[in-house]
């Protein structure tokens, strides 16, 4: 095992996630795709902080930062979708276009 | 042994990340999510952060589960009993995300990457806390003061009646419009 391996694999579930957030016209499928992105970043951190600088614990702090914001980004996420299934009984990205305006 | 766990976990991750957006059913989806975080979560444990990665593991498995109680509110198609796509530019977000990968691949391959500094600590957890409620307690204080946004926020956003159906569309109503009166005397 090495970094370089840690990080391909952390690289390939960020990507596979980027494509279900690009994809998905489902607004819950598409946090599903951005939790795997940072499930990545998630590894990428681990293993930067093992293999560059382990006495360091800022890389470990990095890691609670993102399952940080994991948690955060689900709460607004299914917020946001309560409130829109709600007025407007919308689930799909397509539908809630009139949010950019 | 570390090698042959890193290979099955990794497989498993990738495996399952794709299948999410492969399953037609919504609940097999959000089990593959499941799956594959909890294998992030058995590498992280495999890097020596036992305790980041048990956090990730119980984090991961009540996310998903509260995931799949939404998804079986809000989706069509919850158990998967009809085949079903709800995608679209299929082609473009599989360039977009090859030429990611590639990119990536070819920065961690061809980056000069610094030679292991320093030795892990005897207690890496320990290790966090302090630093957590010492050097590195402004993040913890801007993470709380995060968290504590989020609650506010989503029980605002989930509220069923916010302050112009109390109060009307120009605020101006003297008394606010509950079914039940609230406060003290009511």
């Amino acid at each position: 095992m090495s970094l370089e391996l840690f990080l391909l694999l952390a690289a390939a579930l960020f990507s596979v996630g980027l494509f279900g957030a690009l994809t998905q016209q489902s607004i819950v499928m598409l946090m599903m795709g951005l939790e795997l992105m940072l499930g990545g970043v998630i590894l990428a951190a681990a293993a930067a902080w093992h293999y560059i600088a382990p006495a360091a614990a800022e890389g470990q702090v990095l890691i609670v930062v993102a399952v940080t914001a994991m948690a955060l980004e689900m709460a607004i996420g299914f917020a946001v979708v309560t409130a829109l299934f709600r007025s407007r009984e919308i689930d799909m990205t397509d539908m809630a276009a009139e949010l950019k305006e | 042994m570390d090698v042959a766990v890193f290979w099955v976990l990794a497989v498993l991750a990738v495996v399952c990340g794709v299948m999410v957006f492969r399953f037609d059913s919504m609940a097999r989806a959000t089990f593959s999510l499941l799956a594959s975080l909890l294998c992030v979560g058995g590498l992280v444990v495999l890097l020596g952060l036992d305790y980041l990665g048990i956090v990730i593991v119980l984090m991961m498995t009540i996310e998903m589960a509260i995931m799949a109680v939404f998804m079986v509110m809000y989706m069509m198609n919850p158990a998967g009993l009809m085949p079903m796509t709800m995608i679209h530019n299929k082609k473009g977000a599989a360039v977009v995300c090859g030429l990611v990968f590639a990119l990536l691949a070819a920065g961690i391959l061809l980056a000069p990457w610094p030679a292991r500094r320093g030795k892990a600590p005897a207690d890496p957890t320990m290790d966090l806390g302090m630093s957590l409620m010492g050097p590195q307690m402004l993040t913890m204080m801007t993470l709380g003061m995060a968290l504590f946004a989020t609650i506010v926020a989503t029980v605002v956003l989930a509220t069923r009646r916010g302050r112009y159906d109390r109060f009307g569309d120009d605020l101006r109503a003297r008394r606010a419009d509950d079914p039940v009166r609230g406060g003290v005397g009511r």
